[in-house]
Order: structure tokens, then C-alpha cells, then sequence
């Protein structure tokens, strides 16, 4: 077994790449790419007459690659389904880092997994509390319950909008500027900032298309989001590129934060730099910009 | 135990395996077939019996066609295999235990 260290409720996840655990093809060079997280798929990827060969591809791909920093998240089956179960021992067993809950709609969910993964922690002698979960909402339900579903469990880290089944249930198709997501996305931000998780936005089909991918993407930043689901290694980079902060975001950053450092041993609040007014919540973004540039690995300050 | 109903798993794919299972009556009966067999045939024989071993399958007659497979989706398959045709390969696996 490869050991792994123990899952990090709050670390960098940009991209997070789906693979149908079905694959061995995929599985083995999975890390390789660069993704933050990886979400290996028991659900909708696989075929329902190979659901079990799926799980032990996927135990045994947990036993013998070593992702190393790669995230390893697994989509189970929806809880309307009879193999969610056995999916959530085969996780937990196999040391993955975290579970992805498909089609969530309340926090009555989010609390049957959190119990199936409890019980699988003590059968399996795993830390308690060491698989992470997160709440993939992909109804107009899932939406209008998002801050009971992602304030129903200490473990979970953060939810994602599933674009594919929402836009159906919605009636409506892939739109230039994303006016039919536009409410369903910012909803569901406004929960996850609310209960202090991530928020992913959902993976874009077309892979080919990269300026429309480009457009998406950005918009996604603007919005808030922490990150994106993706199907293709070929998204990756784009997306890593527009959620780094700029040169000249981190140069504005460093200045507000040393600034703030003088002024606030001098007794002053609120303030002009650059003959703009600032005070305490511009300080705490740019601190978080600072954050976010090393993690991105783009900050070479001494900050 | 021995191997009563015919069973499959695996693909033909690169860097998969298919293992198929049937009853024999001659014991245990193991033929492999890769495309990497000059350099690998000894190491893929000696992971799938002992995957078998560990499944305590004592009679069957065993057929891996391999495409390249490292050796977790080899024991993946075997098992797979031998649970389908003990219909058990849904629920309750002994992960950690027999599954290794």
C-alpha cells in the first residue's frame, strides 16, 4: 500500500480532472498531468453491469501508484442506487482522499454518507474523520438547499455545480455568458462563502472549443469560484493560468499588506494608497491574494 | 474453492487484462496469454496465482489475456473474475483482507 498523508480539508484545487476508474489506461498516469485533484468516477462513467469491477480497479490503483500531492476524490453512485455502500468501503479501504457525493439534494444526504463513511473508518481501522466529502448539486433542489448540504458535515471541503443535469432539469442548453447557470452558480457560491467551503464550477464539454472554455473559465474567477471540474488534461493549464494571481494583482497586494503594517503601528484605519480608499477588508484580500500566488507557486516576494 | 460458473472481467484494452473463469476437472488449469510475455510472462503468472491463492481457488481452469497490465489491475481483474462467479463480487468484499 502507498501510503498517503492525511487529506486537507483547505488546499489548492484549480482543477479538478475527472477519470472513469474503469480504466486502467487512465488510472496509472493520472498524476502525472498536473491537476490539483483528481476525481476518479465509480458514477455516470461507468457502465452498471461493471460497477464492480470499477471498485476493485479502483482499490487496487489506490495499493499500487503513488499520486503523491495529486488529490484523490472518487464520484460514487447517487444514493438512489444500490452500490453506493459498497463504494464508500471501497474508498475508505482503499485510502482515498476524499468522497465526491453525486446529485445531492439536502443535508439528510450528506449525513447517510458521512454515516456510511464513519462505519467504513472503524471497520477498516482508518483515522476517524480523515476521508473528506464534497457535495456535487446538480438538481434546482440540490441549489435551493446548498447551505444546508455544504453546513451538514466538518468534513466536507467544499461543493461543485453539475452542469449536465441541472441544465436538463432546468430546460435550458450551454449559453454564450452562462445566463442559464448564472442564478443556479451564484446561489450556490453564496452558500459555500456563507458556510466558509469551496466552491467548483461544473466541467465544460467541449473540449475542442478552447476560446469558449477561456470565456467560462474567467467568467468562474470573477464569480468567486476556487476552482473547476475538467475532462480533459488539455484544460488544465488554461485554468491554472486565470486563477493565479497577475504580476501586478500580487504587486498591489504586497503594497496594501506593508502599508497596513506601518499604518497600523501608527494608530490609522482607513486610508488612500495609490488615491484609493482602503481599510481592514482590502487587507485581509490581499492577503489572501499573497496566499493564493505561492500556492499557485507565481510569488517570489518575502511576504 | 472451486470454479462452478463461467465468469468474465477486463477488457481487451490497452494496459488492461480480460480473465475468464470456468470449471475444469483437471485442478487448477492457468494459461496466459500477453503481449509482453518474453519479458514479463513469470512476474504476470506469479501475481495471478497468487491473487488465486489468496482467493483460495483450488480448481478452475484460468484465462488471462493481458495487454500490458500493471500487476493491481491484474489481481483487479482475477478477482473480479472469481467473485462474479461466486456472485459476490457486488457487496460486502473483504477489502484489505483476501483483497489485496
Amino acid at each position: 500500500m502507498i501510503p498517503r498523508p492525511k487529506p486537507e480539508k483547505f488546499r489548492l484545487r484549480r482543477t479538478m480532472m475527472f477519470m472513469n476508474a474503469q480504466k486502467p489506461g487512465l488510472l496509472k498516469d493520472a498524476y502525472i498531468y498536473g491537476s490539483d485533484s483528481i476525481i476518479l468516477d465509480l458514477e455516470d462513467a461507468v457502465a452498471e453491469n461493471q460497477k464492480d469491477a470499477a471498485r476493485f480497479s479502483l482499490y487496487h490503483a489506490m495499493q499500487t501508484i503513488d499520486y503523491g500531492n495529486t488529490e484523490v476524490i472518487v464520484r460514487i453512485n447517487g444514493l438512489d442506487t444500490p452500490h453506493w455502500r459498497e463504494d464508500i468501503r471501497c474508498v475508505v479501504a482503499s485510502g482515498a482522499d476524499g468522497i465526491r457525493i453525486a446529485k445531492c439534494e439536502s443535508a439528510d444526504d450528506v449525513h447517510q454518507v458521512e454515516a456510511a463513511t464513519l462505519a467504513a473508518e472503524r471497520e477498516f481501522g482508518l483515522e476517524e474523520g480523515r476521508t473528506l466529502l464534497m457535495a456535487a448539486l446538480e438538481s434546482p433542489q440540490g441549489i435551493l438547499n446548498a447551505y444546508e448540504i455544504v453546513t451538514a458535515s466538518d468534513r466536507l471541503f467544499g461543493c461543485a455545480i453539475s452542469g449536465g443535469d441541472f441544465r436538463k432539469s432546468m430546460h435550458v442548453r450551454i449559453e454564450k455568458g452562462g445566463i442559464e447557470m448564472l442564478t443556479a452558480r451564484g446561489m450556490m457560491l453564496l452558500a459555500a462563502r456563507a458556510a466558509g467551503v469551496q466552491c467548483f464550477d461544473t466541467m465544460f464539454p467541449n473540449i475542442d472549443d478552447m476560446e469558449a472554455f477561456r470565456e467560462e473559465v474567467v467568467q468562474n474567477r470573477q464569480m468567486g469560484f476556487d476552482g473547476k471540474s475538467i475532462v480533459s488534461p488539455r484544460q488544465i493549464r488554461l485554468v491554472h493560468e486565470i486563477f493565479a494571481p497577475t504580476a501586478k494583482e500580487i504587486a498591489y497586494a504586497e503594497k496594501l499588506v506593508r502599508s497596513f503594517n506601518e499604518q497600523a503601528d501608527s494608530g490609522i484605519g482607513v486610508y488612500t494608497v495609490d488615491g484609493k480608499m482602503v481599510d481592514i477588508p482590502f487587507f485581509e484580500d490581499a492577503r489572501r491574494t499573497l496566499e493564493l500566488a505561492k500556492a499557485c507557486g507565481v510569488y517570489d516576494g518575502d511576504l | 474453492m472451486k470454479i462452478i460458473k463461467p465468469a468474465l472481467a477486463g477488457t481487451l484494452e490497452s494496459s488492461d487484462a480480460q480473465v475468464s473463469v470456468e470449471p475444469s476437472t483437471d485442478g487448477l488449469e492457468v494459461s496466459i496469454e500477453s503481449s509482453v510475455m518474453n519479458q514479463y510472462g513469470r512476474q504476470i503468472k506469479a501475481t495471478v496465482m497468487e491473487t488465486l491463492g489468496r482467493l483460495d481457488v483450488t480448481s478452475g481452469r484460468i484465462t488471462v489475456i493481458d495487454k500490458g497490465a500493471l500487476d493491481g489491475t491484474l489481481k483487479a481483474r482475477v478477482e473480479c473474475a472469481v467473485m462474479r462467479s461466486e456472485s459476490t463480487s457486488e457487496a460486502g468484499i473483504p477489502w484489505g483482507g483476501a483483497i489485496r
